[in-house]
């Protein structure tokens, strides 16, 4: 029992630190990333190639003046970026990030928590996630802060159903909440365990996925609770100092936990091609593995980076209207389809 | 339609593929991926400095003449030319003793160029009839304070060591065109 604390206890600070290390180097990502896709060089004082940006970054917010506004509700105003953040780190807990190592006869799950619900966990840590920014907005008295979280809170609940819609057709056909178990199913692909991924299955709920992820990040061009040219900074606006960092992070944070998601849950998770015809030992694929679901969450990170710089801002009643009239209908008749597809397989 | 690059806009109904964006979209991140691999435009200034044209119009300089003595001789006339007005001096008579630092017997005994007023248009350069201000490839440090805008003789004179190189501004076709009678600063 104790043997098995201390690693979930080792796991869980390797998992934080992973989190925040990426979280903090999505900021230089994204600033490189954007200067190059503008033909720009980007940061590239602070160390080789910048390198150190992030650290640069970190200890200036920290030594930034803290300004908490007088007509603010001070406890909320604080609880505000607590709650972004803590929701932000508590959704890593059911990713799988590798399948289970053998060490002297032992058996390592690198997995914190292996929930039965696993993406219902998900759905409603990310659904707390909403209060950190309506607190926030709200808590600050300033009309852009409100109309910021106002409109925030409005996207991600509109957005959730659909993302929950779109997950309703992948689970009748895995037939499991298990992410771990979501990831097992496509063990193999391109190969010799010739085996597809979900998202062959699934393209169209995928694709609803994915819009959803961006919204529910506030990434552009679904980033209207925080578009700087209309509102200022949108819920951010009174915040300062070390209290902003964490909201920034916290949008990194998440961006990280649902590129993992969307990896675990169309792309195959640890699995990739030729797992199997390397005649590598079960350690080894479970390492390789881990490097792989790393390289796809890389990816897909680089996608919403990618998007923010192709793609301009919805208006708001567009974004109403692909979330209301377009993607939830569209996410119910991927559920018919889905179902009238493995009914038809089934017989 | 003088360029034929004005395009006719027809306001129809967009269809099927154009209503749900992703074909728009995804032209959009291919456009959007051939600029990562694109050279960058950026110069990193300290570094690399950006080439200039031989006759770039930076930082003045006050030129000596061969034995070292200043060949500004107080006229005026880049004042007069200045059209952002930003050039003022004092003019003074060279004292016995003097011969080797000015040229003639009336010389700047304080030369001014507010940097902020200046445009760099080279009006002064070409007013100029002792071939004395010339404008340099030099590009002008930044400061803080305006004072600190206000050239003094201290940093427009060059140093007797030190000289700024001119020759590619000073050519014997610039010269010609300051003596042609036919301009009007000439008359």
């Amino acid at each position: 029992m104790i043997a098995l604390l201390t690693y979930k206890g080792i796991l869980v600070l390797i998992v934080f630190t992973i989190t925040l290390a990426v979280a903090a180097y999505s900021t230089y990502a994204e600033r490189k990333i954007a200067a190059f896709l503008q033909d720009r060089i980007g940061p590239d004082r602070a160390g080789p190639f910048g390198l150190l940006q992030p650290l640069a970054d970190g200890a200036k917010f920290f030594f930034k003046e803290e300004i908490i506004p007088n007509v603010s509700n001070k406890t909320l105003f604080i609880l505000g970026p607590s709650i972004a953040m803590l929701t932000a780190l508590m959704a890593g807990v059911v990713v799988p990030w590798g399948n289970e190592l053998i060490l002297g006869g032992n058996s390592y799950l690198l997995q914190i928590a292996d929930l039965n619900v696993g993406v219902l966990y998900v759905f409603g840590v990310v659904s707390v996630g909403v209060y950190g920014i309506m607190i926030g907005g709200w808590s600050s008295n300033n009309k852009f802060s409100l109309l910021g979280a106002v409109r925030a809170s409005a996207q991600m609940i509109s957005y959730e159903i659909a993302m929950g819609l779109a997950i309703i057709a992948l689970i009748m056909m895995t037939g499991t909440l298990s992410l771990r178990e979501i990831s097992l199913q496509q063990v193999g692909g391109v190969g010799g365990h010739w085996n597809w991924w979900n998202v062959v299955y699934q393209p169209l709920g995928f694709l609803i996925f994915i819009v959803c992820a961006f919204a529910e990040c506030n990434r552009t061009p679904f980033d209207l609770p925080e578009c700087e040219t209309e509102l200022v900074g949108g819920y951010h606006t009174e915040y300062s100092s070390m209290k902003l960092g964490l909201y920034l992070f916290a949008e990194y944070i998440n961006m990280f936990i649902s590129s993992a998601v969307m990896s675990t849950l169309y792309f195959g998770g640890f699995n990739f091609p030729f797992m199997h015809d390397l005649g590598l030992s079960a350690n080894w694929i479970t390492v390789l593995g881990t490097v792989a679901l790393f390289l796809k969450i890389t990816f897909f990170i680089f996608f919403f980076m990618w998007i923010r710089w192709t793609i301009p801002r919805f208006r708001y009643d567009q974004l109403m209207n692909l979330g209301w009239k377009g993607l939830i209908p569209l996410a119910v008749f991927n559920i018919v389809l889905s179902g009238l597809i493995s009914l038809y397989v089934h017989r | 339609m003088l360029t034929n690059r004005s395009k006719i806009v027809v306001k129809k109904e967009m269809n099927f593929w154009e209503r749900i964006y992703l074909p728009a979209i995804f032209g959009g991140t291919l456009i959007t991926i051939k600029h990562l691999f694109k050279r960058k435009a950026t110069i990193k200034f300290p570094e690399v400095k950006r080439e200039v044209s031989v006759v770039y119009r930076g930082q003045h300089v006050l030129k000596r003449d061969e034995h070292g003595a200043e060949r500004c001789t107080a006229c005026g006339l880049c004042a007069v030319a200045c059209p952002a007005e930003a050039i003022t001096m004092t003019a003074a008579e060279r004292k016995k003793g003097e011969e080797k630092l000015y040229r003639e017997e009336k010389y700047a005994s304080v030369y001014e160029i507010n940097m902020l007023r200046c445009i760099f248009c080279g009006l002064c350069e070409e007013a100029c009839p002792k071939e004395a201000i010339f404008l340099t490839d030099r590009i002008e440090p930044s400061d803080y304070t305006r004072k600190s805008f206000i050239f003094g003789k201290d940093k427009l004179v060059e140093p007797v060591d030190k000289r700024i190189d001119v020759t590619k501004r000073q050519t014997p076709a610039v010269l010609n065109f300051k003596k042609n009678k036919l301009f009007s600063h000439n008359r």
